[in-house]
């Protein structure tokens, strides 16, 4: 367990440093935008992962509320609380990069709204995990990530029903998209490499959820032996 | 019980409470007419500017008087352990649920009815466009705020400092019907365009959020 650890930890390591690699010097500057237009070897992996691990905590919750299992929750957890960090640099480099292009940092289109109110969902979905210690707490945190989890699916399709500042989806957007091949690579590269830091990351917040778990139930059954 | 007799019933009771201690309906009231006021202080707005913001304006005012009531529908049942007797007895639990909705949605509608005209002074409305769309957003964006809050009153139930959770667990989830309302009323009060597509998105909104509260309800619960 320990040795996979480390194994995996190296290699994101290694995914990162040629996915930083790649998006300096690798990728070509972007005609009108200049450098600037680099953020989005970031900007985009992030908001994929960011998906990835909403998706995975839609699944997970569901998971939990037929099987009511310890594991399961602490998948949904730790994918919910990762998937806030991954929105977060979404949320944080999308106006960096807007700034310089758009002159603005910030619009209420529905690509920007939606994904604000995505990260507000899920950041609400761990107030109430941090509010309802021990009791019922996982059965209603799940029922609200599926309550959050449809709103998302809402908010998601709006960005292809109406024209938003934001552009248009770059991969799979239907004609007209795609991009410089190195660009692609770039991508891809940076892809894997947040993908992979994004496990790692859930992974270890996994183990810390299940020791958690472990150590309530341990002082569950204390007081349930010294109440007898 | 069947599904109806127990949701004319529970219905019922609820109506019956409020109607003698008005608990719900007078703090709601009295709170949409403090944000009403302070709203009106804070700006100072001519003919056309008010339509066009008057939208947001009403919509945050019933929004935030609505959780007031949303707080006491949960908790009045929590008295002489009513919720627990509501679990072991052999009534479909849904019509409790949508006991709770009905119930909800006629406060709102009536807190509504007091409210708009007290609006129309303040702020010296008149609508550019047709009357009836105003209308149907606002029975559509009532059911939208109650369906969901009192689904996530029923969550926040059962958690510490209730009153503080509820607002920020059914704000971030009520986001797109708010926006879908707001634009449905402004756009009708200025005559700008047609609110077709957000009265369609709010009724689509509707549907889902009931059936998904509907079906999760028992589980919310149940939740020990």
């Amino acid at each position: 367990m320990k040795t996979k650890f480390v194994v995996f930890a190296l290699v994101t390591l290694a995914l990162l440093s040629w996915g930083l690699y790649e998006a300096l010097v690798g990728a070509p500057t972007e005609a009108t935008m200049g450098h600037v237009q680099r953020i989005f070897y970031y900007h985009v992996p992030s908001a994929w992962v960011g998906f990835l691990c909403f998706i995975a905590n839609f699944v997970a919750s569901l998971i939990y509320l037929k099987t009511r299992s310890a594991r399961v929750d602490a998948v949904a957890v730790s994918t919910a609380e990762v998937g806030v960090v991954f929105c977060t640099i979404v949320l944080l480099t999308g106006p960096i990069w807007a700034r310089p292009v758009w002159g603005i940092w910030w619009t209420w289109d529905a690509r920007l709204t939606s994904t604000l109110v995505l990260w507000l969902i899920y950041v609400s979905y761990l107030i109430l995990r941090r509010y309802s210690v021990g009791g019922p707490n996982p059965v209603l945190a799940a029922s609200l990530a599926v309550f959050g989890f449809i709103d998302v699916i809402f908010v998601y399709m709006a960005i292809r029903w109406f024209r938003t500042q934001h552009p248009q989806p770059v991969i799979g957007g239907g004609e007209n998209s795609g991009i410089d091949p190195m660009m692609l690579k770039a991508l891809l590269i940076n892809f894997a490499a947040f993908a992979a830091f994004g496990f790692l990351v859930i992974w270890l917040r996994y183990t810390l959820e299940r020791v958690r778990q472990r150590v309530e139930e341990a002082h569950a059954m204390k007081a349930l032996g010294s109440a007898r | 019980m069947t599904f109806a007799t127990t949701l004319r019933n529970s219905l019922g009771k609820d109506l019956r409470l409020e109607w003698r201690s008005k608990d719900a309906i007078n703090s709601m009231l009295f709170f949409a007419l403090l944000v009403v006021v302070i709203f009106s202080f804070s700006f100072e707005l001519s003919a056309e500017e008010s339509r066009r913001i008057a939208g947001g304006l009403i919509w945050v005012a019933l929004l935030f008087a609505t959780v007031v009531a949303l707080n006491q529908t949960w908790a009045r049942e929590l008295r002489n352990q009513v919720l627990d007797v509501y679990r072991i007895a052999p009534a479909p639990l849904e019509s409790l649920f949508l006991a709770k909705v009905l119930g909800n949605f006629i406060f709102v509608s009536v807190l509504e009815l007091l409210i708009t005209p007290l609006f129309i002074v303040f702020y010296n409305l008149r609508s550019v466009g047709p009357w009836y769309y105003l209308v149907i957003a606002s029975i559509l964006g009532n059911w939208a705020l109650v369906v969901n809050g009192t689904f996530f009153g029923a969550i926040s139930l059962r958690t510490r400092s209730r009153e503080v959770l509820l607002p920020l667990i059914l704000f971030p989830v009520s986001i797109p019907a708010l926006l879908a309302m707001v634009s449905a009323t402004t756009v009708t009060l200025t005559g700008e365009s047609s609110p077709y597509l957000s009265l369609v998105f709010l009724a689509v909104y509707d549907i889902v959020f009931t059936l998904l509260g509907l079906l999760l309800f028992e589980t919310v619960l149940q939740a020990e």
